[in-house]
């Protein structure tokens, strides 16, 4: 790209475009994570410009300053929370304050206590950021994994602007957050179970938004649409106790 | 409620689609992102990959098309062919690829199946079966090296114990190519299928025989898989898959459409 070409597209973000994507988006790297394919479904959502402030790190300095975060995951709860606690973001991550997503494995770890053992003999101790417990999925017959697309039924929420209920997004997973007052979105695979969790910043989708074509690309454009802002003007109850807490 | 997966399957070779793959009008010269893309675009649920330069050459090659794909289709994709140790796996899962197929090297050792499950998690970990009838003993057969003609050889599994055995090893998805009906397009063989859907707790996906759309919606609503693949009928433009799911729809299959 030339630099005219550069300054003319600085220009246009300058001028407030609606689709501007404000401040730095960082995946953190949780090591054990398939982080490509999270990676490029952000990037295929940008200009050349954003692309220059997507990160993928562990560097706590660089995440406690992101505008937003990506927590991604797959493999087992116990890996993935290792890899986390090695690095020391398991401390971190509870008290970041901007709009964070987890994917996968990255939602199951935002709950407190994830029954999937693998070959440990304890239940994995979690983040503890959402008051749910993982468990298995109770498919009631039906294959497990359950793997493919199935529809989802959202609630109102800032990622699932523009998506219709009975919308197709593709999972792969064993365990599952139950219903609760935390949930944002239902699905049914046998049991019904929570597609999305969230609390305050943190957001959770159990399902692959990378991989879900059309449907994924609008969440994650949602929210790249988010920032710092988002969570304090939509959470009047968070800012009270703030406020209350400053008094 | 779960969708039925309709998936596409592409030769692969040194980073080229073959097999002479023509689309209706729109002219492929082999390239395979373009493909991919396009599959993606009308609808594929998933595609695979099967390199068939990995299984008739034991040398290392060029992989960075995996991650070319990754970078542009949205929808999971599995890379069959030549995955015979974790190190080869971890790389096509760190280009990018959301599965990997694994078949002859299974058979030569099933503890595979239990290190690439506790490697990468069972939710990657597909295993492919060719399957042929033998009509003299009634019964189904697994063979082995099925890519390589010369190379082909019986194996001392039944169809049906080596699906148990897949299972127990910690798969986390069975392809079963039916090798007796694939590339004639009669049909899926629903007989065997439904069989092995009975034992199979695990996704299962039906491969080979695909010729008509009612091949499909026999397979789903009579074998009850979870997906159907298929490679010929779309390559030749016989079946396009936007028409395929409008007709599996209107059957009270359910797809995404």
């Amino acid at each position: 790209m030339s630099q005219q070409d550069k300054t003319a597209l600085s220009e246009n973000s300058a001028l407030g475009n609606e689709n501007e994507i404000v401040g730095n988006t960082v995946i953190i790297d949780t090591g054990c994570a398939n982080l490509s394919s999270v990676r490029y479904a952000f990037e295929r959502l940008m200009s050349d410009l954003d692309r220059e402030r997507l990160f993928v790190t562990d560097d706590i300095e660089m995440i406690k300053a992101a505008e937003r975060v990506v927590l991604p995951g797959v493999g087992t709860a116990a890996a993935a929370m290792t890899s986390l606690q090695v690095k020391g973001l398991d401390k971190l991550i509870p008290t970041l304050t901007q709009p964070l997503l987890g994917v996968c494995l990255g939602m199951q770890m935002l709950t407190r206590v994830s029954k999937e053992r693998g070959n440990q003999s304890d239940d994995c101790p979690c983040l503890n950021i959402i008051p749910v417990d993982i468990d298995l999925l109770d498919t009631q017959g039906l294959p497990l994994p359950h793997m493919g697309w199935n529809q989802i039924k959202p609630n109102t929420h800032p990622i699932f602007d523009g998506i219709e209920a009975g919308s197709y997004v593709y999972f792969v997973h064993s365990y599952r957050a139950p219903i609760s007052d935390d949930s944002i979105a239902t699905a049914q695979h046998g049991e019904t179970f929570s597609a999305a969790i969230a609390k305050d910043n943190f957001i959770g989708l159990q399902f692959h938004p990378e991989k879900s074509a059309k449907v994924g690309a609008r969440m994650l454009q949602n929210f790249l649409m988010m920032d710092r802002t988002t969570f304090k003007k939509t959470n009047s109850k968070l800012a009270n106790s703030q406020q209350e807490a400053q008094l | 409620m779960l969708a039925k997966r309709i998936v596409p399957c592409l030769d692969v070779k040194e980073g080229k689609v073959v097999k002479g793959v023509q689309f209706r009008n729109h002219e492929i010269v082999g390239d395979i992102v373009p493909l991919a893309q396009r599959y993606a675009d009308e609808g594929a649920d998933e595609l695979v990959f099967y390199d068939i330069t990995a299984s008739a050459h034991d040398r290392v090659i060029d992989k960075s098309w995996v991650s070319r794909v990754a970078e542009r289709i949205d929808i999971p994709f599995c890379v069959a062919g030549g995955i015979r140790t974790i190190e080869q796996a971890r790389e096509k899962l760190a280009f990018g690829a959301d599965k990997i197929s694994i078949n002859s090297p299974a058979l030569t050792d099933p503890s595979l199946i239990r290190r690439l499950q506790d490697e990468f998690g069972r939710q990657c970990i597909v295993i492919g079966i060719d399957s042929y009838y033998n009509a003299s003993s009634d019964s189904y057969w697994v063979k082995q090296f099925t890519g390589d003609e010369a190379a082909t050889k019986d194996t001392q599994w039944f169809t049906q114990d080596w699906v148990e055995e897949v299972q127990k090893q910690g798969c986390g998805e069975i392809v079963l190519n039916v090798m007796n009906q694939d590339g004639v397009r009669q049909g899926y063989d629903i007989k065997q299928l439904s069989m092995i859907r009975a034992i199979c707790d695990v996704p299962l996906i039906a491969s080979g025989g695909a010729g008509t759309m009612a091949h499909f919606k026999d397979v789903f609503s009579q074998a009850n898989v979870d997906a159907a693949l298929a490679a010929s009928v779309f390559h030749k433009g016989i079946i396009d898959i936007q028409e395929l799911k409008q007709y599996l729809k209107d059957n009270q299959i359910a797809v995404r459409v």
